[in-house]
């Protein structure tokens, strides 16, 4: 336990200091919910119906930010096969800088989300709507993406590599995620519902995806 | 059992798969022949849907070939992941680029039979959205396939891909069609009805049957090829490796004198 805690703590501290990074999923998010009023126009109804969806894909995008490197960096310095042959196992290393990772990236983005919203015209009740499915849905975004980040440690321009091959299985996640938010400012079907499902696809994948990860991180050299 | 283990000598493989290999290939030829000639000329036209309908005889076989060769990658994976088989990667490799065809074809006929039908290329229906991001899935391990240069460890994590991918297809396929209710109503995707005449239901099958011996025929020579590949490969290294070792000895040589 104790080593996973030293491992949460130095893959945060890597992120706050100069180089880590941690800020750039924030910025980013930002971007996007900034950009996207330029290219559909000031209508501020039609930017509250679909800002569930804005917000929503900002926070898919912008949780790649930062992945290409979750685990590239360790395999190349060396840091990782020192890690696989100390005490914690391999799973319980891709959980630490998963949670390393969606602190710095789901956990400021969900926090983020009222504000966010405002600019988008969004009711008070749909800005707690999107804070709250965001924070239960991101770290499901976070553990589908360690899977890409694992299998292409090995890979020096894996980049875009992880977008392709993780996207496809974020669309769950996503449909979830903007069904909770559109159901807390109406609809047919209570907001309990689908973020009890938001909750479940977190808890899904993050077996499937620590398990995942752990195995392509043993066929890493 | 036996035989799957003595398939793993890529020479007996190559043997047995070249002996196969025209009976397989005639034997679909033959099915898509008398299939498609059923399809043309005996079953009749649809009463609802006219002529289109002879799309199906294409359409329904593909997306079943697509879901078919999935299904066959997640066993390959299982058998290149658990056991180490070395044609069970070979098998994989090769399944990839033949199931992504499918997946497109069965979208591409969906459109074109969409259109007289529903009166546009494309809706986001439930089914098209699933079989479009079983295509992407289908892309995503090509591209894996494709940035990875050593083979086996390519093998391997495409193998783990193919797994993650095959447990969130249901997900997937539960999530779109949660999504798919939830936005629109079911009214205009009214298929022609549950039950199919048995005049159109012989040449689909035989038509499926023969798609089906056809992609078996196709993916038996891309495994082939791939054996070949990595043979060249091997050669090539060890060629290189060889040409390597006499330069050296001969610089080695002429330093010394």
């Amino acid at each position: 336990m104790s080593g996973f805690l030293a491992l949460v703590r130095r893959d945060l501290a890597l992120s706050l200091r100069i180089g880590g990074g941690a800020s750039f999923a924030l910025v980013f998010f930002l971007m996007i919910v900034t950009l996207t009023p330029f290219a559909i126009g000031p209508d501020l109804n039609l930017l509250a119906r679909i800002a569930p969806a804005i917000l929503w894909i900002g926070a898919v995008l912008a949780t790649l930010i930062g992945l290409d490197r979750l685990f590239q960096a360790d395999a190349e310095d060396g840091t990782l096969d020192l890690l696989k042959a100390g005490r914690l196992p391999l799973e319980g290393i891709v959980l630490a800088k998963c949670l390393a990772h969606w602190l710095t990236t789901g956990l400021p983005l969900a926090l983020a989300a009222p504000l966010f919203g405002l600019l988008l015209a969004m009711e008070p009740a749909g800005m707690a709507a999107a804070a709250l499915s965001l924070l239960i849905g991101t770290p499901a975004l976070t553990f589908i993406g360690a899977v890409g980040a694992a299998l292409t440690a090995g890979i020096r321009r894996g980049g875009v590599l992880i977008a392709i091959l993780a996207l496809p299985l974020m669309i769950p996640v996503l449909i979830f995620g903007v069904a909770a938010c559109n159901a807390a400012v109406g609809g047919t079907i209570p907001f309990s519902t689908p973020l009890a499902i938001l909750g479940a696809l977190t808890l899904i994948f993050a077996v499937i995806g620590v398990i995942g990860a752990a195995a392509g991180l043993r066929q890493v050299d | 059992m036996t035989i799957i283990n003595q398939l793993a000598n890529p020479t007996r493989f190559m043997a047995l798969s070249g002996r196969l290999l025209p009976w397989i290939a005639g034997m679909g030829a033959v099915c898509l022949i008398i299939g498609f000639y059923g399809a043309w000329f005996r079953a009749p036209a649809d009463y609802q849907q006219g002529e289109t309908i002879r799309i199906m005889y294409v359409h329904v076989p593909a997306a079943w070939l697509a879901m078919l060769f999935y299904t066959l990658m997640t066993l390959s994976a299982v058998g290149a992941l658990v056991w180490r088989h070395p044609l069970a990667e070979v098998a994989q490799k090769a399944a990839a680029p033949i199931g992504a065809c499918f997946a497109l074809v069965c979208l591409i006929t969906g459109a074109l039979w969409g259109r007289p039908m529903w009166g546009t290329y494309w809706v986001w229906d439930a089914r098209l959205t699933s079989m479009l991001v079983l295509l992407l899935i289908y892309l995503a391990i090509i591209a894996l396939w494709r940035t990875v240069d050593e083979p086996a460890q390519a093998g391997r994590a495409v193998s783990i891909l193919t797994l993650v991918g095959f447990v969130n297809i249901p997900i997937i396929k539960f999530s779109v069609d949660w999504w798919n209710t939830l936005h629109q109503p079911a009214s205009v995707f009214r298929m022609g009805g549950p039950t199919i005449h048995p005049s159109m239901l012989w040449p689909l099958l035989i038509c499926a049957v023969g798609l089906s011996l056809a992609a078996v025929a196709l993916h038996l020579v891309a495994m082939r090829t791939e054996i070949m590949r990595r043979r060249i490969r091997t050669l090539t290294i060890l060629a290189a490796d060889r040409a390597d070792r006499a330069a050296g000895m001969a610089g080695y040589g002429s330093a010394a004198q």
